[in-house]
């Protein structure tokens, strides 16, 4: 019995990860993109299908040793969502792309190029110092350099706007690095 | 004089009349060599407790401006409150030069009349003294425009405690609409809210006539440029394209031009637009950021922060040369200029090595910068300052950082433009006050 459930518990992500990956699952999978706030229409899952599919894909030949006299009882990584990474950070001051973050954003390409009709909005946002207006200018600018970045991978300049709010919303309230390096930030907010 | 008493109004939706002032005044620093006066403690001749302390009032103005040691109540030894009982002597032996003295009387249309006299001792004369009638609620302003005269009297510059600040609070986010612009006399007394919003509100500014508020608004649909008529108190009017992403308006001193900041394509500049044609003209042509314009009340230049020399510094663009020149050079970050009412200085903020932000006056003739307001070793941020009508004083809004605390406190500073006097109005709501900008004259 015991092994039973163990087989089970330790196979069970790995069955999740191939049925998402799988076709079937992948139409009606409202559920998933609503998780990842994903507010547009049927785009995102078919968006995140290539993903999906390869992760199955990798994940099958131990998938397949769980099913057989082994037990796999390493955790499971859970897959890394890029599209439902909606932020991304900046340094002190700066406005350029950290290389940690292309990943994201390239995926957020992919999916408005092979999505036309979706839009996006990327606000700029700055920790608390630095005046105000000078913000707003570090902030536009911080959302330029994401628009800058989709628009050379083939997005369409229409279905990308920016906006500043400088200073003024910080995620994180805080006067010191702990709250400020999350200040930093372009947030994207996809359009119905 | 009184039938000139200025008056705002107010009828707008937006308005709600909050008139207490949750803002407490604290002296912190003194001066030396300010002049003595003694402000008795005027005479009320109505029944019950008088309804304003004029002398605290007028105490209180002329100790903020740092250029007047007023005396303490318990050091007088007599209280005249009409000519005939002044004892020019007693005042002498005690190296008393200035003597104000008054009374406040109810009328019989349930309103007053305000007395005072301001008398040199030595020379045991009047030296001026006014009548007013005012009616409830007008008894500070009558407060200040005593303040007003007894200020040019003896120094010769016009005074600038009846006046106006404007103001942004922010609230908490769990608000609704936690952006709100305020109203407010010079010493931050008869607070009044304009307007709430649930986008940032920022930058707000006076038309040269006071007859105008402009201010920025944030938002993925509504950044840009609002301005509100004080006289009317009707909604906002937006005077930007509603495409156009700008802000930090600054008028023209005739009133017709407004400067402010665009960005576009990449890049923020400084623009100046024509407010009745909507034409606009660019200044400034750079790929860093320019950013932050005000407008010389001489009309002859632009101050502006920019980034082009690696670091945030205030640069001045002439309308008779077109040629941009540096201003500052100390100091690795320089923001936030603003001119004083002749001209001839701008005071900003300025960052120094042990990261304190300072306000700093510059005079533009012999380009020598000194601090107004020193913040220390961090324990506060100033920012915003903005200069009195009358260029004597700087308001600012500081944050006051406290040990162990989340939430820091914040507040509005008068500094004396020397940098001796500095009064705190600290807030005791829970908004954080946000940069005031002073009004000119109100007449």
């Amino acid at each position: 019995m015991k092994p039973v459930i163990k087989l089970v518990i330790a196979i069970l992500p790995v069955l999740l990860l191939i049925g998402c990956g799988s076709k079937e699952v992948k139409e009606d999978d409202t559920s998933a993109t609503e998780d990842a706030r994903v507010v547009v229409d049927g785009g995102a899952s078919t968006a995140g299908a290539s993903e999906g599919e390869r992760l199955g894909d990798e994940l099958g030949g131990q998938g397949q040793a769980g099913a057989g006299d082994q037990v796999a009882e390493e955790p499971v990584e859970p897959a890394r969502d890029l599209l439902s990474e909606r932020k991304i950070y900046f340094d002190f001051d700066e406005s350029d792309i950290k290389d940690e973050f292309r990943e994201v954003l390239q995926a957020h390409a992919e999916f408005l190029v092979s999505n036309p009709s979706a839009s996006l909005v990327i606000e700029g946002h700055c920790d608390e110092r630095g005046t105000r207006e000078y913000n707003m200018a570090l902030g536009e600018r911080r959302a330029h350099s994401v628009f800058q970045f989709l628009t050379l991978q083939g997005v369409g300049k229409n279905q990308v706007r920016t906006v500043s709010f400088g200073e003024e919303r910080p995620d994180v309230e805080g006067h010191d690095e702990s709250a400020w390096k999350w200040n930093r930030r372009a947030v994207f907010v996809y359009a119905e | 004089m009184i039938k000139r008493v200025y008056l705002f109004l107010f009828v707008n939706v937006f308005m709600i009349n909050l008139a207490t002032a949750g803002l407490t005044i604290e002296i912190t620093e003194g001066v030396e060599d300010a002049l003595p006066i003694a402000i008795v403690p005027f005479k009320w001749a109505g029944e019950g407790a008088p309804p304003e302390d004029i002398a605290a009032i007028v105490n209180a103005d002329l100790s903020r401006s740092g250029q007047f040691a007023p005396m303490g109540e318990k050091d007088m030894l007599a209280k005249p409150t009409s000519p005939k009982q002044i004892r020019f002597k007693n005042w002498r032996m005690m190296d008393m030069p200035n003597l104000v003295i008054g009374q406040l009387r109810p009328t019989v249309d349930k309103a007053y009349t305000v007395e005072f006299r301001l008398f040199d001792v030595y020379r045991q004369k009047q030296i001026t003294g006014f009548k007013y009638k005012a009616q409830p609620g007008q008894l500070r302003k009558i407060a200040h425009k005593i303040s007003d005269l007894v200020f040019e009297e003896l120094t010769g510059i016009k005074g600038a405690f009846d006046t106006k600040i404007v103001y942004i609070k922010k609230f908490s986010n769990k608000d609704p609409k936690p952006y709100r612009l305020y109203l407010s006399d010079a010493d931050t007394f008869n607070e009044q809210e304009i307007m709430r919003h649930h986008m940032p509100l920022f930058s707000p500014t006076w038309s040269p006539d006071n007859k105008n508020l402009a201010f920025a608004m944030a938002g993925s649909r509504g950044q840009g440029i609002f301005v509100f008529d004080v006289t009317t108190g009707k909604a906002p009017k937006r005077v930007t394209k509603r495409s156009m992403k700008a802000s930090a308006p600054a008028w023209s001193p005739d009133g017709k031009k407004m400067a402010m900041q665009v960005y576009e394509n990449g890049s923020t500049d400084i623009y100046t637009m024509d407010l009745q044609t909507k034409k606009m003209q660019r200044i400034t042509r750079h790929w860093s950021i320019d950013a932050e314009p005000s407008w010389a009340p001489d009309g002859k230049s632009l101050v502006f922060m920019s980034e082009r020399g690696g670091s945030p510094q205030i640069y001045q663009y002439s309308f008779d040369t077109k040629k941009i020149s540096r201003l500052t050079f100390k100091g690795r970050y320089n923001t936030r200029p603003s001119f004083s009412p002749d001209s001839k200085s701008i005071t900003f903020v300025h960052l120094s090595p042990n990261n304190g932000y300072n306000i700093a006056v510059m005079n533009l003739d012999t380009k020598e910068m000194s601090i107004a307001a020193d913040s220390g070793k961090g324990e506060s941020e100033h920012e915003s300052p903005s200069f009195a009508p009358n260029g004597s004083m700087i308001i600012y809004a500081a944050n006051y950082s406290q040990k162990g605390k989340r939430g820091r406190k914040t507040g509005l500073v008068a500094v004396s433009v020397d940098g001796n006097m500095r009064q705190h109005f600290i807030d005791k709501g829970v908004g954080e006050v946000r940069e005031p900008a002073w009004s000119s004259y109100l007449n």
